[in-house]
């Protein structure tokens, strides 16, 4: 006796009873432009970072330390910006111990979650535009579970951004380490660690903990108000997102090109 | 100024249909219900359409309109351009019973599932209390019309049938964390929502909060939160933790 199975239908909205309609999409806008460009951008981002991350030099120029590799915890580090807390082999990138922190931070961002999601696993690539999966369990399972994590890493992140300001205090000095004199650096620094500060507080993580996840609004006024100002800054998260992450690289390149002689700093005082 | 559209329309039923051209007439300032009216009062006086006020709050003419969820009252006919075919499908996350007319049931019966209000105790001297601030939230989510544009256009359930036994969509998940949120509401539905409505399974990809013809936040602000706050009761063991030896009450 044979058995016939039904035909197997391609992915999308092809159930049995719906509109039989075969088009994976009917949309007639540039609906691929969006997560195009993403991709083009994180791709981008993670060659460029990766390069840097084990190139392991041209990241210090007195006062100025890239981000990449700040806090810089190892024996083996350019210039003394931070405590060193260990002797690693030297053919290890300094870079490599620190950089899970705002890799997991952005990673598991709800934000990139939503980028990635649709631009790189196409799950969907946009709306009312069939993705190519036949099956789907969305964050339900391990691996994409662990995304539950995602405030430790902005616990974590805090420190660092902390760290990175205080690389752009250290900034205020000249070459011999004389306070009260500024460069060009020195307004990359800062700009760069503000831009980090924005991104991280205006997190979905952060709203919930400083006042989303209250009921009574009216008992607590304080964390209301906070919880009111943090969702100002969360309705841009996705723009600080962008911004904060091109400023990291392109502050690496300036310390780059001012570590490789390329470019001298202006100094302003 | 009028103009000859050309417009193509999805008719048949649940054991197949196809997209049919015709050509309407349009008006200036016309939507696209206007449309399907005048080509229901000049060429197909059969052709079955859903809607009500007209006026994008009964949520009743929800469609795909070249392929985007939207209401067809308030989708205007100059946001294309005369030349354009524009297309009209049925919603096409749902069975579809004639036409642009889908059986929407499967979002009554998720509604039905959800736990109704359940007021916490008085307060000692008889009387509930709450402000306004607390209620504000919630609020945005009561503006919902339920057009169900966000349960069509939501991946988990419209590329994928099976998954609607577990996912309540988004639509519904606001609901909860409507409640969730509520001041005087009682029931913890932390783990029911991850558990049996399936919020795991929204990968936020915001296109909900896209089709809303309200406008609601849906994912920043109730989707998320309530992710959060599962997070809180199931997978973060510090809260977890402090909930546990008394230091973090619910509120």
């Amino acid at each position: 006796m044979t058995t016939t199975l039904p035909p197997r239908r391609p992915p999308g909205p092809h159930a049995p009873g719906r509109a039989t309609i075969a088009a994976r999409t009917l949309r007639t806008d540039r609906w691929w432009l969006q997560p195009a460009i993403t991709v083009a951008v994180l791709v981008a981002f993670i060659a460029y970072s990766t390069v840097r991350a084990f190139e392991n030099a041209h990241y210090f120029a007195e006062p100025y330390i890239s981000p990449f590799y700040s806090p810089c915890i190892t024996t083996a580090c350019e210039g003394s910006s931070f405590p060193e807390l260990f002797t690693g082999p030297s053919w290890i990138s300094p870079a490599l111990y620190i950089l899970v922190v705002p890799l997991g931070f952005r990673l598991t961002c709800y934000y990139y979650r939503k980028a990635y999601y649709r631009s790189f696993w196409m799950s969907p690539p946009a709306c009312a535009v069939a993705e190519p999966h036949r099956t789907y369990t969305g964050e339900t399972r391990f691996p994409l579970l662990f995304q539950n994590v995602h405030r430790y890493f902005f616990y974590l992140g805090l420190l660092f951004n902390a760290v990175l300001t205080y690389d752009a205090v250290l900034a205020f000095r000249d070459e011999r380490g004389e306070w009260f004199h500024m460069g060009l650096g020195t307004l990359v620094l800062l700009t760069n660690a503000a831009l980090l500060w924005l991104y991280s507080l205006s997190c979905h993580s952060c709203r919930h903990i400083v006042g989303g996840r209250l009921n009574h609004f009216s008992r607590h006024p304080v964390r209301y108000r906070l919880w009111g100002w943090v969702s100002a800054l969360n309705g841009r998260h996705m723009q600080l997102a962008w911004v904060s992450l091109v400023g990291v690289a392109l502050t690496d390149l300036y310390v780059r090109m001012l570590a490789t002689g390329a470019f001298d700093d202006p100094r302003f005082f | 100024m009028s103009y000859d559209a050309r417009l193509r329309v999805w008719r048949g039923d649940a054991s197949g249909g196809d997209l049919q051209d015709f050509t309407v007439q349009v008006n200036e300032g016309e939507v696209v219900l206007d449309i399907i009216h005048r080509l229901q009062a000049t060429q197909t006086p059969d052709l079955a359409v859903r809607w009500n006020c007209k006026a994008g709050k009964c949520g009743s003419c929800s469609a795909e309109i070249n392929g985007r969820p939207r209401l067809m009252c308030l989708t205007r006919m100059g946001t294309f351009g005369e030349e354009e075919v524009v297309t009209v499908t049925p919603m096409r996350a749902f069975p579809v019973i004639r036409d642009l007319v889908t059986d929407v049931s499967f979002n009554y019966e998720k509604a039905a599932q959800i736990p109704p209000f359940t007021p916490r105790q008085r307060d000692a001297d008889g009387n509930h209390r709450m402000q306004q601030v607390d209620v504000e939230r919630s609020q945005e989510f009561r503006k919902c019309i339920e057009c169900f544009l966000c349960q069509d256009t939501c991946h988990v359930v419209r590329d994928h049938e099976e998954n609607k036994p577990a996912f309540a969509g988004p639509r519904f998940l606001m609901r909860i964390a409507e409640l969730e949120m509520h001041p005087l509401d009682g029931v913890d539905r932390r783990r029911l929502a991850q558990d049996h409505f399936g919020l795991g399974m929204c990968n936020i990809t915001k296109c909900c909060s896209e089709v809303c013809p309200e406008g609601i936040h849906i994912t920043d602000n109730a989707l998320i939160p309530l992710k959060e706050r599962v997070v809180d009761r199931k997978y973060d063991p510090l809260t977890w933790l402090g909930s546990k030896i008394g230091l973090r009450p619910k509120d």
